[in-house]
């Protein structure tokens, strides 16, 4: 029987399987509709130091095996997420990952030093959210910009910090290396690449912001490319994200050297899909005569 | 709720892009809530929310309209082909506070979600106000379970010519429930606040999950956002802004 369990960042996930931010909320939704506890970890709703209504207009539109969203960071906030939403997510009996935002360095340090003292798993930082000015995106273009906020990021946090890259990066494998440089424990990516829709009915933007994030089984050729670029670039383990649907496109990128998956739009088209994605990966291995994930990765 | 595969027992042209679509379901519903359903050949990547028209035993039924790529997909999908069926979602309608004389105000496939409601109210107490572009349809299933049934069309063809909004008197009810386009019912709680009958509406949004996740259906109402999928789809009329 193949074995799913990963040890990364000197912890044991059950597998690599985990929910990519903005998808699974806080995972209290999906707790009536499957057994969660059977994830390698849940990534919360992107957080930020205050509540955020989100965006107005439109907010989803769906793209040729694609979606595009602009919810715009709605969240309760960094206090109400630890009073209110963390304790319940630590009975589901899985890797807490809390995903935070922000639009200036101190929104982040804020966070963090909040974060700090909860139990939390993983802190995973967004430096790449295209929704929202304060989304963090102005940090995850520019290698430079974004090594000083994982740098000071890196010197008050005490978690295990995971840096959340956008395809949009001008050099993605030299933003990952910065990354790593300023103390990054982990890189995870991609977030959504920005993209546009137009009505041409009303003959104007689908979406208020004109951009939108495109998710989904159409960026995934793009995200695996994305993924075994920074794999080869960097040594620290890297969390492989982007349009990934099947047990088959996971098998893909820990192929291409990831450590960590998160499951994000996948979640949307099957609210189980997780369930039958670790199942999908057993049958691979098993049939391969594979043991372990290791036997594979980064072995293209 | 589960995440299953249903088997198509009738999914039939009922006029124009109208279509029933009857499916294998053996559970609990309430009127007004709906089914994330999506078809199994992925020509298209997220489920679509459609609201329950009618139950019966071991099945549910739809009434949609072909609106874009997803429904017409699902359109074209056979008898005995299986579906995926999340549900069912949302809050549906409250019974207990659907009281007196009550008419329900249906525009289009708005109409959907009002039959199994009426279904589960007091036939003398309940009047169904139907109003259509052009042809109406299943008006004698909505007769079987009315004290009585108004239609209006905008073309005149049948009933009343013009919107349906013109063809009541709000003040003659204790309960208004309505769904349609937003112009309708905008015109419907308008007159309902106007004359003080409490009224509620379903409301319906582009959404990705259906379960309050992803939160692509958030509106603004006076209790802050709330989401058509799990505070909704329906609503009472006092908490809507956006009306």
């Amino acid at each position: 029987m193949a074995n799913l369990k990963v040890n990364v960042l000197n912890m044991d996930f059950k597998n690599p399987i985990l929910t990519a931010s903005g998808t699974f909320g806080f995972g209290e939704e999906y707790v009536q509709v499957y057994d969660i506890s059977i994830l390698g970890g849940i990534c919360s709703k992107g957080l930020t130091i205050k509540p955020k209504e989100g965006n107005k207009g439109t907010r989803l539109w769906e793209t040729p095996m694609g979606m595009m969203n602009s919810i715009g960071l709605q969240n309760p906030g960094v206090e109400k997420f630890i009073s209110e939403e963390l304790p319940k997510m630590k009975k589901y009996n899985t890797k807490i990952i809390a995903n935070l935002g922000g639009g200036t360095i101190e929104d982040y340090l804020e966070g963090v030093k909040k974060l700090n003292k909860t139990d939390i798993d993983i802190l995973e930082l967004n430096i790449s959210c295209p929704n929202v000015k304060s989304g963090g995106m102005a940090f995850g273009i520019k290698s430079e910009i974004a090594y000083e906020v994982v740098k000071e990021v890196r010197k008050v946090c005490s978690k295990p910090l995971m840096v959340k890259l956008s395809p949009n990066a001008e050099n993605i494998s030299d933003m990952a290396v910065t990354c790593e440089k300023a103390g990054a424990d982990a890189i995870s990516l991609i977030n959504t690449l920005k993209g546009m829709a137009v009505d041409i009915y009303k003959r104007k933007p689908v979406f208020e912001n004109t951009y939108a994030g495109l998710s989904g089984p159409a960026v995934k050729p793009v995200a695996l490319r994305m993924v075994h670029e920074v794999c080869k670039a960097v040594s620290i383990p890297v969390c492989g994200i982007g349009g990934i649907t099947t047990g088959k496109d996971v098998i893909e990128f820990i192929m291409a050297g990831a450590s960590l998956i998160q499951i994000g739009t996948a979640n949307f088209v099957k609210p189980d899909i997780c369930l039958d994605i670790i199942n999908e990966i057993t049958e691979f291995m098993d049939k391969e005569g594979i043991k372990d994930l290791n036997e594979i990765r980064g072995i293209v | 709720m589960k995440c299953s595969f249903g088997r198509i027992i009738e999914n039939d042209k009922i006029i124009n892009n109208i279509y029933k679509l009857e499916v294998e379901f053996d559970g609990k519903i309430n009127p007004g809530q709906f089914f994330m359903l999506k078809t199994l050949d992925n020509s298209f990547l997220l489920p679509r929310p459609i609201s329950v028209y009618d139950v019966g035993e071991n099945k549910v039924v739809f009434l949609y309209r072909i609106e874009g790529h997803g429904t017409e997909m699902i359109s074209k999908t056979l008898s005995n082909h299986e579906i995926q069926l999340f549900g069912p979602l949302g809050n549906g309608f409250n019974l207990q506070e659907i009281k007196g004389k009550t008419a329900v105000i249906g525009g289009g496939i708005g109409i959907a979600p009002l039959f199994y409601l009426i279904k589960k109210l007091k036939k003398e107490n309940t009047d169904s106000y139907l109003g259509f572009k052009e042809t109406p349809y299943c008006l004698e299933e909505f007769e079987r379970y009315s004290n009585k049934v108004v239609v209006a069309t905008e073309d005149g063809s049948v009933g009343d010519k013009g919107y349906i909004t013109n063809s009541i008197n709000v003040k003659d009810y204790d309960t208004i429930i309505t769904c349609g386009p937003s112009i309708m019912m905008e015109k419907v709680i308008q007159m309902c606040r106007e004359n003080d009958v409490k009224v509620f509406a379903s409301l319906e949004s582009r959404m990705a999950c259906g379960i309050g996740a992803c939160l692509g259906c958030a509106m603004k109402t006076k209790k802050g956002n709330q989401r058509v999928c799990k505070e909704g789809p329906v609503f009472n009329g006092e908490e809507l802004m956006i009306y």
